[in-house]
């Protein structure tokens, strides 16, 4: 007992070890009153540590050349001892860090975690899930299967359309006249190496900048504006125990579900692992249907709803780009959706759906039909942005409590 | 620069509009196979099929000998392999036991003597499915336009001649579904060796170990998976009461 | 007060028994991680025993073949060689009988090799695994030389046996591997006899 304070105070003296310890987690003032929307933040870090330890142990067997991308996976599989587990991790991981990331970002919209004073929160957040896609897409071209190939001959085209520059873009970003062994071997040293490292540095920056300004909850309400005689907010609780017990009991239920795809249904459906990757890439034969993978696929939909290729891109980046933009678009006197008016409810309902339905079409094959739903639910998602200033001003809200519900 | 951006989205419709048509055969109806990786049996006469008919053409070039005799079993009682049963039954070449299944057809004879290089076939279950090869298996039909004197209604004008004429005997489309595009049943021209549902459960012999060999630990992956499951279980509960005891502290 | 004890203990308990199970977790989760470093079956299959037609060996040559990525020389003795061999005394080697040196069982006599002519070693020496040079005939090297090897890097001699000499560099003999024959002429290296 003695040694192991003696041997902290020594750390102490010359490293803020309990310090930071007790600002960050020990000490830490949380809202007693989070629920199910905010499990995500911690899982989303459990996933990101497993993609990069799962995929440091593939890198050790992965071959980065054009010749030998799509048989070393292979390898993988079938020869090295428990290979097809690694690999089915980190492609699971993959989709299931999508899945995590969108209903965390959902959880913003929610309860307005994303207004002041957390904009610079939820700007980090966004140039993550930037990073995020870069990483996805990257390491997608990796297992150079059909799938791989073409999908980046795609995305890498859409660079062309460009005003000036296009056709020099393309060649840059390629390495190559067309996708070939050398934009390979530069996107495994993006996805392998330059990414994850971008991605640990903001995961540490938005994690500061919230503890900056501490969390916010369910009903909006600021903790700290009630705090008891020793400074401590009455609404809130200590992160350790309290959540760090409560967001491991999470990860337990998480693991339960990301088991039964791992060891049950990897491919999920050809979602998860699509089936024309199993194919090795030939860039003489298009497959049948090329689609992203699932989590680009509304992005992707409301670039072919437009008619034209640049304003089509520009359409995509700007149904990016537009998220930034949320903290000073929301005009609410309120954070929380539970005491916002008729009008955001509807409008954020009506996101959701159209984000869905886009996510579809973006798997699908276009038909005119199809084309036409997609330009509908392009305009409704637009509209949710563009239209909050004003609908949030006029909506009718109800008044928050002083306390946590 | 408007000129160009019109001509790339020619392209990229073209590419699709082009797609769409050659996603045409995907409308063809696909019977069921039932698939069964842990039918020993099945997998090794569909291993003692596919060695003697299909390897001369289409490798299986991840898979080894050894591992794969291991793996359907093609064991004695102390788990050791059947070198010589292994040996007679499935090498047909002079090829270790070590190695990966190579076949004796070089890239470019295939070219020349197909038109197209027969493709190595370990991953043809999980990129086609294991419906569409049964299907694909039992659709060739007699077409006197074609070299091989046969067509296939799955994979229209496929460069592969029917392997197994002999065994399905040969079938013919009907008059009347010269031009449809769902699958219906042929009409037999020439008896084979086997009767239709003898042929249907030699391929599913077949594709029962296509569906394996694209990925040979599916077995022990899933029962890996029972006990995972079953840890995480009692893991959640204990977790669960952690979290409980903790939080009786809150109001 | 009690039912405040009570929870800390029940706290307790439920805590370190959770800890306990989830670490027997992480232990069973780290498997696939650590097996993967396993050699794979693509290792296993290179490192597969090699076979050699050992007829094919002139008298007096000395063959070298890879096994495990290693050399592995085969030389076929001529009697002459055989007996410049036996005639090395002890006192001039430091593991004549090679207690502490890698030889199979098989090969426990004092020509080191299952047959007399064909001597089957690792051609690496055992000081720091540089590959010796084949010397076979007398008095190459010096006045003395009853043929050997010689390792060109610190100087290792050893002699037509594959025994090292005292003096030198080199803690062991040359290294016998596991070698069987599959008839006559069949030398398969990598599997016991």
């Amino acid at each position: 007992m003695d040694t192991s304070n003696g041997i902290r105070s020594w750390v102490d003296k010359r490293f803020p070890l309990t310090e930071l310890w007790n600002d960050h987690v020990g000490k830490y003032y949380v809202p007693k009153n989070f629920n199910f929307w905010y499990y995500f933040g911690s899982l989303a870090l459990f996933i990101l540590i497993l993609q990069i330890i799962t995929g440091i142990w593939l890198t050790m067997n992965y071959n980065p050349s054009a010749e030998g991308a799509f048989d070393s996976v292979e390898y993988i599989m079938r020869d090295v001892p428990f290979g097809w587990l690694l690999r089915y991790m980190h492609s699971t991981g993959a989709s299931f860090f999508f899945i995590v990331v969108y209903l965390h970002m959902f959880r913003a919209m929610l309860y307005g975690s994303y207004k002041k004073p957390r904009e610079l929160v939820w700007i980090f957040g966004l140039v993550i899930y930037l990073c995020l896609m870069m990483e996805a897409f990257f390491g997608y071209l990796l297992p150079w299967g059909q799938m791989s190939f073409w999908g980046a001959k795609v995305i890498t085209s859409l660079f062309g359309a460009v005003p000036f520059i296009g056709d020099w873009l393309m060649e840059i970003i390629r390495g190559d006249y067309n996708v070939s062994g050398i934009t390979l071997n530069r996107f495994f040293a993006l996805h392998v190496v330059a990414i994850p490292l971008i991605i640990l540095g903001l995961v540490v920056f938005h994690i500061i900048s919230l503890h900056e300004v501490g969390s916010n909850n369910p009903d909006g309400i600021d903790i700290k504006k009630l705090k008891d005689e020793n400074g401590v907010p009455k609404d809130g609780i200590t992160f350790h125990p309290y959540y760090t017990v409560k967001d491991n009991f999470g990860l337990v239920v998480f693991l339960i579900i990301f088991s039964t795809v791992i060891f049950y249904f990897p491919t999920m459906g050809g979602y998860f692992l699509e089936a024309p990757n199993f194919d090795p890439a030939n860039e003489l034969v298009t497959p049948e249907h090329i689609a992203p993978v699932w989590y680009f696929t509304p992005f992707y939909a409301i670039l072919r709803a437009v008619p034209d290729k640049l304003a089509g891109v520009l359409a995509m980046g700007g149904a990016v780009v537009i998220w930034f933009f949320l903290p000073w678009l929301d005009r609410s006197k309120v954070r929380s959706i539970r005491y916002k008016g008729i009008f955001y409810k509807l409008f954020l309902s009506l996101f959701v759906v159209s984000f869905c339905v886009l996510g579809y079409l973006g798997m699908e094959v276009p038909t005119p039909g199809k084309t036409l739903l997609a330009q509908i639910c392009s305009v409704i998602y637009f509209a949710f942005f563009l239209l909050m200033p004003i609908y949030t001003s006029l909506d009718k809200t109800q008044t928050v409590p002083k306390r946590v519900t | 620069m408007f000129k160009k951006s019109n001509s790339i989205l020619l392209f990229i419709y073209t590419m699709l509009f082009s797609s769409l048509i050659l996603a045409s055969d995907s409308h063809i109806k696909l019977d069921k196979a039932n698939v069964n990786v842990k039918d020993y049996a099945s997998l090794q006469r569909g291993a003692k099929i596919y060695m003697t008919t299909c390897a001369t053409c289409h490798s299986l070039k991840y898979v080894r000998y050894k591992e794969l005799a291991k793996q359907i079993e093609m064991v004695d009682s102390s788990g050791d392999i059947l070198v010589d049963v292994v040996q007679s039954g499935l090498i047909h070449s002079d090829s270790k036991i070590t190695d990966n299944i190579v076949s004796a057809l070089s890239v470019s004879d295939g070219q020349k003597w197909f038109g197209k290089s027969p493709p190595d076939l370990s991953l043809v279950a999980r990129c086609r499915g294991v419906d569409w090869i049964y299907t694909y298996l039992r659709t060739f039909y007699q077409d006197k336009d074609k070299i091989w004197g046969v067509n296939n209604i799955v994979y229209p004008d496929v460069a592969m001649p029917h392997v197994l004429l002999n065994y399905q005997g040969l079938k013919g489309l009907s008059a009347s579904n010269a031009h449809d595009d769902h699958f219906v049943n042929l009409k037999l021209i020439k008896q084979g060796s086997l009767n239709e549902t003898e042929y249907d459960l030699m391929v599913l012999d077949l594709v029962n170990f296509l569906s394996y060999v694209g990925e040979p630990h599916q077995v022990a992956r899933k029962r890996l998976g029972v006990w995972v499951l079953l840890f995480l279980s009692v893991l959640l509960v204990l977790s669960y009461l952690v979290k409980r005891e903790y939080w009786k502290d809150i109001k | 007060m009690n039912s405040y004890k009570m929870n800390l203990n029940r706290r307790k308990f439920f805590t370190n028994t959770t800890a306990a199970v989830g670490g027997i977790g992480m232990a069973f989760a780290g498997v696939p991680f650590v097996g993967s470093w396993l050699p794979s079956a693509k290792t296993k299959a290179m490192g597969a025993p090699v076979e050699i037609d050992i007829s094919q060996i002139e008298q007096g040559q000395k063959i070298t073949i890879a096994w495990r990525g290693q050399p592995v020389f085969i030389v076929n003795r001529t009697p002459e060689y055989v007996k410049m061999a036996r005639s090395i005394s002890d006192e001039q080697l430091r593991d004549p009988h090679s207690n502490e040196s890698l030889q199979p069982e098989y090969a426990n006599n004092d020509v080191r090799s299952i047959k007399d002519n064909i001597l089957v070693l690792v051609g690496l020496c055992t000081h720091l695994g540089c590959v010796p040079l084949y010397k076979p005939k007398m008095g190459e090297l010096d006045s003395t030389w009853k043929g050997g090897f010689f390792c060109p890097c610190h100087g290792s001699k050893f002699d037509l046996s594959g025994r090292v000499f005292k003096g030198v560099p080199a803690p062991t003999n040359l290294s016998v591997p596991p070698h069987k024959y599959v008839g006559e002429n069949h030398l398969v290296i990598g599997e016991d006899a």
